[in-house]
């Protein structure tokens, strides 16, 4: 029988594999964007999961509102994304340094 | 009625001031004029209709405060009455004045514009004047009383291009805020003891608050006495009383109409009005009244010897002045108040005369201001001869003394001669120490005020032209705004004294005043006693008027050689008094010295070392070390600005859950 904590354990695998995509990854800020998508997707396992644990439905219309946010923020991200790599030639983390004190 | 006297005044400075580019000159300063002749028209239908029931007119809700409660207000009583028409009389007189005198001033250019100027801060001198004498309660009083310093201070720096002038004004401002300094802890005092500041309170509490001591510094005395102390330390600075007159003869520096109005009639007798005002609390306090009455003769006297010898025409008037504020502050001192309400009355007019007079000399002799420039101009300008002959009969106390013959109960003689006489009489009659002291010494006054007022008169209008021979051929006659006050005045000079010696002296005292003055009676019985004085007593301020008369007859009539002699053969005392028994000096050194290194010292090592160092340290190397140690730690990269949020947000979370969480 498959009970809530495995659906937790899942998301917080998920959730713990965006977070390291974000700062071990030094490549490529479409892998950061993803690593995004990968945080979202864990935290709307966690709604869905409590949704059906607890019987309230309100979790997963929270859900489906996580769900298109994420897709309008994607949408936003790559479009921020294609002026930066227009502007700087290059989409390497590494090189994207302009803030440096 | 009561209220457009009142602001009829404050109308007419801002019109002049504010209005005088919409309207003109000419119509400005003449509103202004206007609108102080009605003021003092209706003050004299006030006085003379007066009948003796205190009315308060309240005008509007000033402080609301805790139990501090204060309206604005007019308090209408005898006192009240007299103030008015000194104060509205001397000055419409004043204001016309300025007319003549004002015009064509040669400090100002061609095209410029200051006499709207001078006619609204002559016109706001007066609304606060007036604020002042009207108050119901102290805190209005001291809203007056700061007014007339500002107005003060404005016009005695009216000619700002003069350093000596703003250096004048300024001296003024400071001196008198030592003896507000005073006034102002009177009324907390006052506030404190009796919770209450309207002084129907206040007056109810004179005599509880004879009963209750009250520690100060490192003093424990009966509250009454502190307070009464704290409120004459005011009435020192404002009316110019030893060790706190130094202010008065450098105030001369102001137009001659202002010496006239506000240093000679009007608000250096403020501080004589509020003894008077507040005589409820001073019969209570004998030891703060000693004081008074020494001070007072002490003035007197110390400002009559510098008068003897000063060569400026102002400041001879002005060290006068001091010496007659010296004799009303004894009448007070010894209890008889309506006797120093006489004085200040008979004075307003005398010796606004002898200013304006003095004024209309400087006038004809371009602005020629010392007397040994002057000489045999009594030929030129007759009219101000006999007015200042008037006012100086007036002033040296000329009548029939009253043992060889009165007009009903009156004595006759000029108006001066009548307070004066009271004022000396009353001292003598009051048979404690301090009152025997002070009569020796305002009999010596007398004769000394005789010398110089004589002297003045002498120098200025007989013996041979002296000085700048082509000011002396185009001396001439004022034009008549500036002689008709004088005549009017010198009227006052005449008969003013005698026309109300009953009322304030003689047998109608009592129904005169009122309520609006408080003896009391188990104590003080110094108004009834100065009738019974010996003979001798009576005589004696006239004796010493005489041998002031002959003496400077003498000294500049028919000797002139004798003054410079005798100059020579006591040189130490005559340098003495010319350099006005150094008080100056002294100051110098005792205060204005330290107070300079004081702030020399604060400037230098306080604001320049300490606060400058300190900001100039943090701002200039502490605040760039952190500046760099914080760039330092900006990489830019996005993984270090993510693992260190996420490293805050785990220090958080485990926080919360080791702290307890929600519960």
């Amino acid at each position: 029988m498959i009970g809530l904590e495995h659906y937790l354990i899942t998301a917080a695998f998920l959730f713990v594999t965006g977070i390291f995509g974000i700062f071990l990854n030094r490549k490529n800020v479409i892998v950061i964007l993803m690593s995004i998508e990968l945080m979202l997707l864990a935290v709307n396992i966690n709604f869905v999961a409590f949704s059906s644990y607890l019987g309230d439905l309100v979790g997963q219309v929270f859900t489906l509102f996580v769900l298109t946010v994420a897709a309008a923020e994607a949408a936003i991200g790559l479009a921020i994304l294609v002026c930066f790599f227009r502007t700087r030639g290059t989409i390497a983390v590494e090189d994207a340094n302009v803030m440096k004190g | 009625m009561e209220t457009i006297i009142l602001f009829a005044p404050l109308v007419g400075a801002l019109i002049s001031g504010f209005g005088h580019k919409m309207i003109g000159e000419k119509a400005a300063i003449t509103t202004a004029t206007g609108l102080l002749f009605l003021a003092a028209a209706l003050s004299w239908i006030v006085f003379l209709g007066y009948d003796g029931e205190m009315r308060q007119i309240p005008i509007m809700r000033w402080v609301e405060s805790g139990s501090l409660s204060t309206d604005w207000g007019i308090r209408l009583d005898r006192l009240t009455t007299i103030m008015l028409i000194v104060v509205t009389t001397v000055s419409s007189l004043v204001h016309l004045y300025s007319f003549g005198y004002m015009d064509k001033d040669p400090q100002w250019k061609d095209g410029e514009s200051y006499k709207p100027r001078f006619f609204a801060y002559l016109s706001f001198f007066t609304f606060a004047m007036l604020m002042l004498v009207t108050s119901d309660n102290l805190l209005q009083m001291f809203f007056g009383w700061e007014g007339v310093g500002v107005a003060s201070y404005l016009l005695i720096g009216f000619y700002y291009r003069k350093p000596s002038a703003n250096a004048a004004a300024i001296k003024a401002f400071v001196v008198n805020r030592v003896g507000d300094f005073g006034f102002a802890l009177g009324i907390f005092g006052l506030f404190f003891m009796v919770d209450s500041i309207n002084l129907d309170d206040v007056f109810a509490k004179g005599h509880d608050l004879a009963g209750v001591k009250m520690s100060f510094l490192f003093l424990e005395i009966t509250a009454v006495e502190l307070l009464t102390f704290l409120l004459f330390i005011g009435a020192m600075g404002k009316s110019a009383q030893l060790f706190l007159h130094t202010w008065l003869p450098d105030a001369m520096e102001g137009p001659t109409p202002v010496s006239a109005l506000i240093h000679a009639a009007t608000m250096v007798t403020a501080g004589v009005f509020l003894v008077v005002r507040m005589s409820p609390l001073f019969e209570y306090a004998p030891d703060t009244l000693a004081f008074v009455t020494v001070i007072g003769a002490l003035t007197a006297f110390v400002a009559a010897t510098i008068g003897l010898v000063q060569n400026d025409i102002k400041r001879v008037i002005a060290y006068s002045t001091m010496s007659q504020l010296g004799y009303m502050f004894v009448a007070a001192g010894v209890g008889a108040y309506q006797v120093a309400m006489f004085h200040l009355f008979t004075h307003a007019f005398f010796k606004a005369m002898l200013f304006l007079g003095a004024g209309s000399v400087i006038h004809a002799m371009h602005h020629e201001q010392d007397m040994r420039n002057y000489g045999n101009l009594r030929k030129k300008i007759p009219v101000t001869f006999w007015a200042m002959t008037i006012g100086t009969l007036a002033i040296t106390g000329v009548g029939i003394p009253s043992v060889l013959f009165t007009l009903g109960h009156t004595p006759i003689g000029f108006a001066g001669f009548l307070s004066k006489d009271a004022i000396i009489e009353s001292s003598f009659a009051a048979g404690t120490g301090v009152g025997q002291f002070a009569f020796v010494l305002l009999v010596l006054a007398a004769a000394m005020t005789a010398f110089y007022s004589w002297r003045l008169i002498f120098m200025t209008f007989f013996g041979e032209e002296r000085g700048d021979h082509h000011a002396h051929e185009n001396a001439h006659e004022s034009p008549w705004t500036m002689t008709v006050p004088l005549m009017v005045l010198a009227v006052g000079s005449i008969f003013a004294g005698m026309i109300w010696y009953g009322d304030f002296f003689g047998e109608h005292v009592t129904e005169f005043f009122g309520a609006s003055v408080y003896n009391n009676h188990d104590t003080n019985t110094v108004l009834h006693d100065a009738h019974d004085v010996p003979t001798w007593v009576i005589l004696a301020p006239f004796v010493a008027m005489l041998v002031g008369l002959i003496t400077s007859w003498f000294f500049y009539i028919r000797r002139p050689g004798i003054p410079p002699m005798l100059a020579e053969m006591f040189q130490p005392a005559y340098q003495f008094i010319l350099n006005k028994w150094y008080f100056d000096e002294v100051y110098d050194v005792i205060f204005v010295r330290f107070a300079k290194w004081l702030g020399k010292f604060l400037w230098k090592k306080g604001d320049g070392v300490v606060i400058d160092g300190t900001i100039n340290g943090i701002a200039m190397g502490i605040v760039p070390w952190f500046t760099r140690l914080a760039g330092r730690g900006q990489s830019g990269y996005l993984f270090h600005y993510a693992l260190a949020m996420v490293i805050g947000i785990v220090g958080l979370i485990t926080w919360t859950m080791i702290s307890g969480g929600s519960h």
